[in-house]
């Protein structure tokens, strides 16, 4: 069963005249794959990552999470899966002001009802994972911006979602913490997690097995290093 | 939790802990303190003006409804009738005799107007009589009136027949008489007089703290005095209050009753007492007013924090947050902020009640109703500040949300 499957998904945005956002993607991205979807601005990357992670709902097609079809889903029942089968990294970090890396991380299990001394537990557990254990009590202003995301890295793999979304997440940073995110996340697809990253760095998108390439809502290729690549 | 179609894992629906829901409201807060302080401070100051204004009205009054109770509201006064077609009326020589015949009367007093000056000395021209007037009574007019004396006694049985002056609180202002540690004389018509005591404010009868009073038979003696009372006090049987009220105009002058004047003093006070909660009425009015402008300083900072925080909201659904839990947190923050407003301002409230009671020597007396009053006017006030910018932090879509600016 795929990590996450798109089935033939459109996104209309209603208008004059409607813009076809999406238009009739289909692709399968199977467990420990990593993935880049890539395209220029206004290709349709960023609701490919609004309906890969059911922020947003396809106008037609099915979006499967491990098997699970999503459609028709209500709000809470979206906001269920994204809070535990979904792991988000943006751009912007979104770290709270004035709060821990612990307890930042801490949050990506705010929502599962998870007792805090085991949020607290998993969170210290995936801030050392992301190589900053000796920097749990941090708070952002005193990290660097290569700091502050993999502390966002590892509030999306806290609670071992099915799959990492990452939205241009150099895209703040210099190229040094670029570099050393791409590192990361190679080293988490080494373990086997799935991830998906959505850019328009055409280098970092080389760095990747596999390339979803997007062009005015249409996925126009699909390519990969070694097929099937686990 | 969700449906699964093909029989995959059913995942639970996103839940936040009661614990969480406080620990989220109030992180907001606790990173924006200067923010938030001012904001509850409108409300403070709200609250604090309703819990004062209610606490100091009702110490004010319980202080004049103690008066009036230790006064006694069964006191009636009559006096000749001052109405229309009442010319100078006066009450018959036999009003005194007749009150003290009626079987509900418990206690009666009356004063006799002496055409005479009062003066320090005698060297005071006759015409500057500092607008004392000179009474003539009984000794049984301090029981009737529950008067008590500043200085001195009151006339005795024996002081009745020789002169000697009892004189009213104001009087003894004008009269220069501090105290009686020695012998104190007025110049009393023509003659002498050895002031025996000072009398202390009559709540009941104004007009006596601006006399002197002197013993009946010695007037009549000594002095031109009125055989008709200028005034009669009484004391009546609380239960029979009423119907004796009506009964003695017709009792004491059977052929011209409407000449006969009786009045209630201790319905002055209550007056009074009436006249001091329309105030109070205006000033709870004010405070509402304050209350009103801090709860919509409230619902503006909770709107602008909304419009801020549209990231947060974003990453809060990204990572499971439903619409009902960002709803929640911003109702705590709101709620929270408000119920701190309301604490601060009771205490202050409280606080300004207690010493400017102790300033005026006031019983303090807080209406337990304007504490918890206060409190749950502020939680209300926050919820209602709160719930739309709650609503439309709620409303906003997740990818709307997280929509770089």
């Amino acid at each position: 069963m795929p990590a996450l499957e798109l089935r033939n998904v459109s996104k209309l945005y209603p208008g004059t005249p409607p813009v076809t956002a999406l238009d009739g993607v289909s692709v399968e991205i199977a467990r420990g794959e990593m993935v880049a979807v890539v395209g220029p601005s206004g290709s349709g990357k960023s609701t490919m990552l609004h309906i890969m992670g059911t922020l947003d709902a396809p106008t037609s097609g099915a979006v499967l999470i491990e098997g699970l079809d999503t459609s028709g889903l209500d709000d809470d029942a979206l906001a269920a899966i994204r809070g535990r089968r979904v792991g988000f990294v943006f751009q912007r970090f979104f770290l709270l002001a004035g709060t821990s890396a612990l307890d930042n991380v801490a949050n990506g299990l705010l929502y599962t009802g998870a007792p805090r001394p085991q949020r607290r537990e998993a969170a210290a557990a995936a801030l050392e994972r992301v190589g900053l254990g000796a920097r749990v009590h941090h708070r952002p202003n005193e990290l660097s911006g290569g700091e502050m995301q993999r502390v966002a890295l590892a509030r999306a793999l806290v609670h071992e979602p099915a799959f990492i979304l990452a939205d241009e997440p150099t895209g703040n940073l210099d190229s040094s913490g670029s570099k050393a995110i791409i590192e990361l996340l190679g080293s988490l697809h080494g373990e086997g997690r799935t991830i998906i990253v959505i850019t328009h760095n055409e280098e970092i998108s080389a760095a990747m097995p596999r390339r979803l390439r997007m062009l005015d809502g249409r996925l126009t290729d699909d390519t990969a290093d070694r097929a099937g690549a686990p | 939790m969700t449906a699964t179609a093909d029989g995959s894992e059913a995942i639970p629906a996103s839940r936040l802990r009661l614990a969480e829901v406080v620990r989220v409201g109030l992180h907001a807060l606790a990173t924006r303190r200067l923010r938030a302080a001012l904001s509850a401070l409108g409300i403070a100051i709200g609250i604090a003006s309703l819990v004062s204004v209610l606490g100091l009205s009702e110490s004010s009054r319980s202080d004049l409804i103690d008066q009036i109770d230790a006064l006694g509201t069964n006191l009636l006064t009559v006096s000749p009738g001052t109405g229309f077609g009442a010319g100078d009326a006066s009450l018959p020589q036999t009003a005194t005799s007749t009150i003290g015949r009626l079987p509900t009367v418990e206690a009666t007093s009356a004063v006799y107007a002496v055409d005479a000056g009062v003066y320090r000395n005698d060297l005071v021209p006759a015409n500057l009589t500092g607008g004392i007037s000179v009474y003539a009574t009984d000794t049984r007019l301090m029981e009737t009136l529950n008067g008590s004396m500043a200085h001195g006694s009151f006339l005795s049985e024996a002081q009745r027949d020789y002169p000697a002056a009892v004189v009213g609180a104001v009087a003894a202002e004008r009269l220069g008489i501090r105290d009686l540690e020695t012998p104190v004389r007025v110049w009393l018509g023509d003659r002498w007089v050895n002031v025996a005591g000072v009398l202390d404010t009559f709540a009941l009868a104004a007009d006596l703290d601006r006399a002197v009073l002197i013993g009946d038979r010695a007037a009549e003696e000594y002095y031109d005095v009125d055989l008709e009372p200028a005034a009669i006090y009484i004391r009546v049987d609380r239960r029979y209050l009423d119907g004796t009220r009506d009964l003695l105009p017709a009792t004491i002058d059977p052929e011209n009753p409407e000449e006969v004047e009786v009045s209630r003093p201790s319905d002055l006070l209550e007056a009074q007492a009436a006249a001091e909660s329309t105030f109070t009425a205006l000033f709870l009015g004010l405070g509402a007013v304050a209350l009103l402008v801090g709860a919509i300083g409230i619902a503006n900072v909770m709107v602008i924090g909304v419009m801020e925080r549209r990231g947060e909201i974003g990453l809060r659904r990204a990572i499971g947050a439903t619409r009902a839990h960002i709803r929640r947190q911003f109702l705590t923050e709101a709620l929270t902020l408000a119920a701190t407003g309301g604490i601060a301002g009771t205490l202050l409230g409280v606080a300004a009640t207690y010493s400017y009671s102790a300033v005026q020597g006031w019983r303090v007396i807080i209406p337990p109703v304007a504490i918890g009053g206060g409190i749950a006017a502020a939680v209300v006030i926050g919820a209602v500040a709160g719930i739309y910018p709650a609503i439309r932090a709620a409303r906003m879509s997740p990818t709307e949300a997280l929509r770089s600016d």
